[in-house]
């Protein structure tokens, strides 16, 4: 249905464009080729209309399939940037698996230099109230410093610690400890527009 | 506590009987005034009479949460037979129940007359007389908790510890709650949560960790207002504690590279002292002994946190509880007793934690609970009894155990409370929000 509707207003576009503008280019008749060359021009004008038209809506589609690109590509970096890491319990070691995840946002922050951050660490709610809060902070400053090491200025990285208490799942089992401890990211500055990494 | 019903029957069988109620009573020896018999509780019975009734109900449940008494409570029928008219105390007949010592209260103006009789010598030991305010004023059970504290002194030796308080979270509040369970009433503001609140040591003032700024405040109780302690407007900063003298508040420092102890002047509000260094290693949670010049800490200098101690400056730091490497399970928020000797703790034990109380002088630990999670263990003022939340009925609660005899009770029952702080005695009229 929507695409009739967009087919016949291009239809109108087109007619419209063809209609109004050859006419004042039309050369001053001349007697003895006249209908034959003015029938001719007519009709490359016309062609070279269309063909315009359709350059038009060409750049017009692949800006829009450009944007398109962009976004979902900036969302997936957005995505990757804020990928949680996980620790075992009472530990602020980061684990092998979680290198790669990190790596990603180091390569974000190299090809974001507004970006800023912000590393919060969290612990399950197993271990003492007021450790937690230092297990968290440690567990935060455990990621400040990979991506130090990978070369990202520590002044766009700040760091803070919810300990036990922003726990993710509150069920109780060994499956929602090992969720709860974990280091989140989001972006604090320059996160809006945000290039992805070569 | 031990119920005697007195009964005409009761009285026709006499004293035989009654003794043989109780198989763990010492034989009928003869005993002069008061002696102290281990493991054994004197007998004490608060008298009944017209009256005073709350004033009577309050001090008696203060002498029996002391643990250091035998309680003998006898019907109110017994008032008639407790005295032969007019004149005193009927001594044989308290004897006869298993009484040592019969507290009497009677009023006397504003206020009441308070004597301890000592039954073996059949004389008056102790007597006082105390203004009260009247039952409806919020200063009324702290006053009456202060004469049971007294007459716990006449007749245990020891002065109680009922006229102190405990602050606790709950649903990040902080709250304030009698050591008899009463009078629960919020004291920070409601929505703005805060954490680790603890007493100053005249218990005119509290500290605590404000969640939203993660800056240290210090509360005057009674006129609300509230500071900054200084050196805790950036950064993380958490578990203040006042030393002895109320001038100095030590607190953990959170950054980027770990979590250290400092010591700030917040009577002159100046002078922020660094006492640990530790690379990428926490320190957190210090305590003061009694006399100012050691502090307990939390430290993971060699992995998982355990109990260590320093000077005052922070100097001649080492290990305080000793641990097995790798067998020993993490140990958490120590607590200086207010004698000194001790140092009460939690240390996980199969992943759940459990209350230990270090002796200082020999280093050797005792472990105090075995059900369920116990954790955050705080002093009583008699430096024998310790609160501490507890999860053994479901939901966490807090707890009181004396760490002599082991007898526990429920302070708290409703909602779900975190992190107490038992204050000293509170010798004031004690603010009331």
């Amino acid at each position: 249905m929507r695409a009739h509707v967009l087919l016949a207003l291009a239809a109108v576009a087109t007619v419209a464009a063809c209609g109004g503008k050859p006419e004042p280019e039309q050369p001053a008749p001349v007697a003895t080729t006249a209908n034959a060359d003015s029938a001719a021009r007519a009709a490359r004008a016309r062609q070279d209309s269309i063909d315009a038209e359709n350059r038009r809506r060409a750049d017009e589609e692949a800006r829009r399939r450009a944007e398109a690109d962009s976004a979902s590509r900036a969302s997936q970096v957005m995505t990757d940037l804020r990928a949680m890491i996980n620790f075992d319990y009472n530990d602020a070691t980061i684990r092998s698996t979680d290198q790669a995840t990190l790596d990603r946002k180091a390569a974000i922050m190299q090809a974001n230099p507004g970006l800023r951050i912000r590393i919060s660490g969290h612990a399950d709610e197993r271990g003492s109230d007021e450790y937690n809060l230092a297990l968290g902070n440690r567990r935060a400053a455990a990621a400040q410093r990979y991506l130090q090491n990978k070369g990202i200025d520590a002044s766009r990285i700040d760091v803070i610690s919810y300990g036990e208490e922003r726990p993710l799942d509150t069920a109780g089992t060994e499956e929602a400890y090992a969720k709860n401890r974990r280091d989140e990211f989001e972006a604090t500055a320059g996160g809006d527009h945000l290039a992805a990494p070569q | 506590m031990r119920r005697v019903l007195l009964t005409l029957a009761a009285l026709a069988a006499g004293a035989g009987a009654l003794a043989a109620q109780d198989a763990g009573r010492a034989s009928d020896a003869i005993r002069i005034g008061i002696t102290y018999r281990p493991g054994t509780r004197p007998g004490l019975v608060v008298v009944p009479g017209p009256g005073l009734d709350s004033v009577r109900a309050i001090i008696a449940r203060d002498l029996d949460f002391s643990d250091r008494f035998q309680m003998i409570e006898v019907g109110p029928d017994a008032s008639a037979a407790a005295r032969t008219t007019g004149g005193p105390l009927n001594y044989g007949l308290y004897r006869t129940f298993g009484a040592d010592q019969a507290v009497e209260i009677v009023p006397a103006g504003a206020g009441v007359s308070v004597r301890l009789h000592d039954l073996g010598a059949s004389r008056i030991r102790n007597q006082q007389t105390y203004s009260l305010p009247s039952p409806g004023d919020p200063g009324f059970r702290l006053a009456v908790h202060r004469i049971a504290d007294e007459v716990t002194r006449w007749a245990g030796g020891v002065e109680g510890y009922a006229a102190s308080r405990i602050l606790y979270l709950a649903g990040g509040r902080i709250y304030r709650i009698d050591s008899d369970g009463a009078d629960d009433a919020g004291v920070s503001p409601s929505g703005e949560p805060v954490f680790s609140p603890v007493w100053s040591p005249d218990g005119s003032r509290i500290a605590y960790t404000r969640l939203d700024r993660w800056s240290i405040s210090v509360m005057d109780l009674a006129s609300r207002a509230v500071s900054t302690v200084p050196g805790t407007d950036n950064g993380q900063n958490i578990t203040p504690t006042f030393a002895p003298d109320g001038r100095t508040l030590a607190y953990a420092h959170m950054d980027a590279g770990g979590t250290n102890i400092f010591a700030a002047d917040i009577a002159q509000h100046c002078c922020v002292q660094r006492l640990t260094v530790g690379r990428f290693a926490d320190n957190l949670s210090p305590t003061y002994s009694p006399d100012g010049r050691r502090v307990a800490f939390v430290s993971t200098r060699a992995g998982p946190p355990q109990i260590y101690v320093m000077g005052a400056d922070g100097t001649d730091q080492e290990l305080l509880a000793s641990f097995d490497f790798g067998s020993t399970g993490p140990s958490n928020a120590p607590e200086w007793s207010p004698d000194g000797a001790s140092v009460v703790f939690h240390r996980e034990v199969s992943r759940s934690p459990q209350i230990f109380i270090l002796d200082v002088a020999s280093q050797r630990v005792k472990q105090l609970t075995s059900v369920g999670r116990n954790e955050d263990p705080t002093w009583a003022p008699d430096g024998r009894h310790v609160a501490f939340i507890s999860d053994r009925t479901g939901r966490r609660q807090i707890w009181i155990v004396d760490t002599e005899t082991g007898r526990v009770r429920q302070l708290s029952t409703a909602g779900a409370a975190r992190l107490p702080s038992w204050s000293r005695r509170l010798r004031g009229a004690g603010p009331n929000p």
